[in-house]
């Protein structure tokens, strides 16, 4: 069970106005908010790789971590999913959230050193090279689980997920075949924050883990508009017959 | 068995079956728990099965196969009531002359019992044989006197006693109470006080509750959970239906690694029981209380010890840890409040009930209350299942109850809390053994694995073994825990293979650094302690692997040179007949070389020589 706690969802379980600081200064924010949105909202900048508003927070990447408490106790928690509460004392850019911040850049460097996302965040953290271990120069997936996510929570169809464990975990579609849940919609590659997910488009076909499909044209423009598979899920959802979604936006 | 409509049914019934027990009963109690099972238990029981029926003893003498008695070295261990002699490895051969000797004239067979290693003295009676002398059983205690497939064994030894207190005398609250006087901690590792876990669930108003027994015991070495859940099922249970009382569960989990197929079918059958007998089900007791308990299996992930990846893993969801809070006590097993514990807290709970908190409070230290198990194994004299109060030593534990080293060599480390724990040296021999203590020199209670070694072990190898455990079992969902274990694990192995340098001890200092802080789960955050402590301890080997390129203790094979002594060599050829890659060449009866190029440093040739003129450094 995820816990919600995205501005989209966290509506539910937010709770009265609570005080609290922020880098030294009082802040007011409803309780039970994640710390990520409420730092945020007040200007103060966390840097993420695996948060979206629109989907609940599982901590990976570790990059949002803030320290709460006093000295000597101090913690380091994931602000994405660390909710507000009374008198609570967040640190966002302390020396220990930054030197984690640097580690854990440094790792992603090292596992992805040809990603341009990872390599402007690690620059604007000091770092530019790793000291760690590259296993293969080509890697580009950060396992952020975004687009597992979408698959699961936007799009609801759940057509991929996490393989296996350690570094050797990868997103795959069960049994690594081609998965007949999958509507070839694309939201994974257009969610994916170091565009990993191969993807193609020719002579009206769309191919996506391994599968084409076969695009819909306009009935009016002739235009492409999605996967035939992604329109009857759309009409399986919203119950409308199919043809509603044959007419593409602009032609609407 | 009859189903127990009331409190007083059940009191009756006990009443009448100790009545009809007889205390000075011959009983021959085999131990079947998990060191004695491959060891051949079950031919021994057959054994004495067979026996008795030649001798026609079938009737007088109680034949059991009971859990673990502890002392695992002596496998097979056979106890023998009323006058607790006790014999180790037992042999089917040897079932005959126990039973003409033993059984019926009343006398020990002295080359089966007990012999001290270091005065020789021999102990026949189990309070005379120190490993047990300096033990506490309050989970254990059963263990070697029940047959755990019988409930009525289990009600003779004060069984559900403490759940018709709890339901007869006791408020919900009284009995959260009562945990938390008892100064309680979860076994599991963490150490977080159970009654103030409870609490917190009680408090959550959400409908339903569950309750979980957390049984997925995945350190390399440890047996505990595994004993009490194979050798006395119902206190589990027992322990789990308290607990649902006063937290106001109504359904129950137990999760079992797949790997324990024995300890599933005992804890079936103990449910089956329960329910069969009214201590499960609905209404139990007439006490208008409802529970019961499942069992569900695990795959045999080491993350799914930990109770957020436990719960997603019986969700039926990916088993990887998440972020925390909300804790399973506010929102757990399908979102609803969860309490979860491990099988040895359970257990605990019904003696606590029963005997009352300020006589559990009165065992161990200030913060650290009544009695760990710990499986003490490596390379000690004595390996088994220990049970001593908290704020025993060190010392007690490796040379009073383990017997000391093996070989009568040199205590090196003892290593506490399965994988992530962390390696004390022999300066802290004397410690006193609680949460705090354990954690205070950079190591962890884990759920009480203890593996001792001595100077044959390399410290740079044993935390490169328990980082490569550690990196496989890693769910890979956060940074730090899945990339740091891998860069610890390569650094480590440039280290052993002689590629290290300083820099990659400050590297790794600082990797660890973020991975005990920034890691989700506590897989991550612990899984520096061997490192750490290995670091802090035993800088010397490290700088000697990597200033010297050399192991001390000669297990790095990558850096051991082995060399022909010229003077000592005969010309034997034994170690040319074994070298598999030819890189021993010489003329009979003359001196042999090694050439270095060609030797894999597999230490055939050193194996192989009488006369000791293979040397290596």
């Amino acid at each position: 069970m995820v816990w919600k706690i995205s501005d989209e969802t966290a509506f539910d379980t937010l709770g009265e106005e609570v005080r609290l600081t922020i880098n030294g200064i009082p802040i007011r924010a409803p309780q039970n908010q994640s710390l990520l949105v409420t730092a945020r909202a007040n200007g103060f900048e966390i840097p993420t790789l695996c948060y979206h508003r629109d989907l609940p927070s599982e901590g990976q990447c570790r990059l949002c971590v803030v320290e709460i408490g006093e000295h000597p106790h101090t913690q380091i928690v994931n602000s994405c999913t660390y909710p507000t509460s009374p008198g609570l004392v967040v640190q966002t850019h302390s020396e220990k959230v930054m030197q984690a911040r640097r580690i854990v850049l440094e790792l992603l460097l090292a596992r992805t050193p040809k990603a341009k996302l990872i390599q402007e965040l690690a620059a604007a953290h000091g770092v530019y090279e790793s000291r760690f271990k590259t296993d293969d120069p080509e890697e580009l997936c950060i396992l952020c689980g975004l687009c597992v996510r979408t698959c699961r929570e936007v799009v609801g169809v759940s057509a991929i997920s996490m393989k296996g464990r350690t570094p050797d975990k990868q997103v795959a579609t069960p049994f690594l075949e081609k998965s007949p849940a999958c509507i070839g919609c694309g939201s994974c590659a257009f969610i994916c924050p170091t565009n990993v997910i191969p993807y193609t488009e020719k002579n009206g076909v769309r191919t996506i883990w391994g599968r084409d499909f076969e695009l819909q044209a306009c009935t009016v423009c002739g235009n492409y508009i999605e996967p035939k598979y992604q329109l009857e899920h759309w009409a399986k959802i919203t119950g409308d017959p199919v043809e509603t979604f044959f007419v593409c936006k602009d032609c609407r | 068995m009859p189903k127990f409509e009331s409190i007083d049914h059940l009191r009756e019934y006990r009443r009448q079956l100790i009545a009809k027990r007889d205390p000075n009963q011959s009983q021959v109690l085999v131990c079947a728990g998990p060191g004695c099972l491959p060891m051949g238990s079950e031919e021994v029981a057959a054994a004495f099965r067979e026996e008795f029926e030649k001798n026609g003893l079938g009737a007088k003498v109680l034949l059991k196969e009971c859990g673990c008695h502890g002392l695992c070295a002596g496998a097979v261990r056979v106890l023998i009531r009323p006058q607790e002699i006790t014999y180790q490895q037992v042999t089917p051969g040897d079932v005959p002359e126990i039973v003409e000797k033993t059984l019926k004239e009343g006398q020990v067979v002295e080359r089966l019992v007990y012999e001290d290693l270091h005065t020789h003295e021999k102990a026949a009676y189990k309070g005379e044989i120190p490993f047990f002398k300096g033990q506490m059983p309050i989970v254990l205690r059963k263990l070697d006197v029940i047959d755990p497939t019988s409930l009525d064994d289990y009600l003779a030894m004060g069984g559900y006693r403490g759940l018709r207190k709890a339901l007869l005398e006791m408020k919900p609250d009284d009995i959260i109470d009562a945990i938390d006087k008892s100064g309680l901690r979860g076994r599991g590792g963490g150490g977080f006080p159970t009654g103030r876990k409870w609490r917190i669930c009680q408090d959550v108003e959400d409908e339903p509750k569950f309750i979980i027994c957390n049984g997925d015991e995945g350190d390399p070495g440890a047996f505990m959970d595994r004993a009490v859940m194979e050798g006395d099922p119902h206190a589990v249970l027992e322990g789990m239906i308290i607990g649902a009382y006063a937290i106001g569960a109504s359904k129950g989990y137990i999760y079992v690694r797949h790997e324990y197929p024995l300890a599933v079918s005992r804890l079936q059958l103990a449910i089956e029981q329960a329910r069969e007998s009214g201590f499960l089900g609905k209404n139990i007791l007439r006490s208008g209380f409802d529970f019961d308990i499942k069992i569900s299996r695990g795959a045999g992930a080491f993350v799914c010890g930990e109770e957020t990846a436990l719960i997603h893993s019986m969700e039926g969801n990916i088993g990887e840890p998440s972020p925390r809070p909300p804790y399973p006590a506010q929102s757990g097993l399908f979102g609803k409040p969860t309490v979860i514990n491990n099988v040895e807290t359970w257990a605990n709970v019904p003696e606590i009930i029963n005997l009352g908190a300020d006589w559990y409070a009165a065992i161990g230290t200030e913060k650290s209350k009544g009695t760990k198990v710990f499986s003490l194994v490596g390379a000690v004299n004595q390996t088994g299942l220990v049970e001593v109060p908290m704020g025993t030593t060190l010392r007690q534990i490796v040379y009073d109850l383990g017997g000391g080293i093996k070989g009568d060599r040199d205590f090196k480390a003892v290593q506490t809390g399965g994988p992530s724990g962390g390696c004390i040296p022999a300066q802290f021999l004397d410690l006193p053994v609680d949460y705090d203590s354990l954690q205070s020199v950079g190591s962890i209670m884990g759920s009480g694995g203890m593996i001792v070694m001595d100077t044959t072990s390399c410290m740079v190898d044993v935390a490169r073994y328990f980082i490569n455990f550690l990196y496989e079992e890693s769910c890979g969902k956060c940074t730090p825990c899945r990339e740091g274990l891998k860069n610890l694990l390569f650094i480590l192995d440039e280290i052993i293979h002689g590629r290290g340098s300083e820099e990659h001890l400050a590297l790794m200092e600082e990797l660890c650094g973020t991975m005990a802080t920034a890691s989700i789960c506590g897989l991550g955050k612990s899984a520096v302690n061997p490192i750490r402590s290995t670091m802090k301890y035993f800088k010397d080997e490290y700088l000697a692997h990597i200033r010297d390129k050399k192991c001390h203790a000669l297990v790095c094979r990558p850096l051991l040179k082995y060399t022909i002594d010229p003077e000592t060599c005969t010309g034997c050829l034994a170690c040319v007949r074994e070298c598999p890659v030819g890189a021993i060449s010489g003329k009979k009866k003359m001196a042999q070389e090694l050439d270095q190029e060609l030797c894999v440093k597999c230490g055939l040739c050193y194996e192989a020589c009488q006369f000791e003129a293979v040397k290596v450094e």
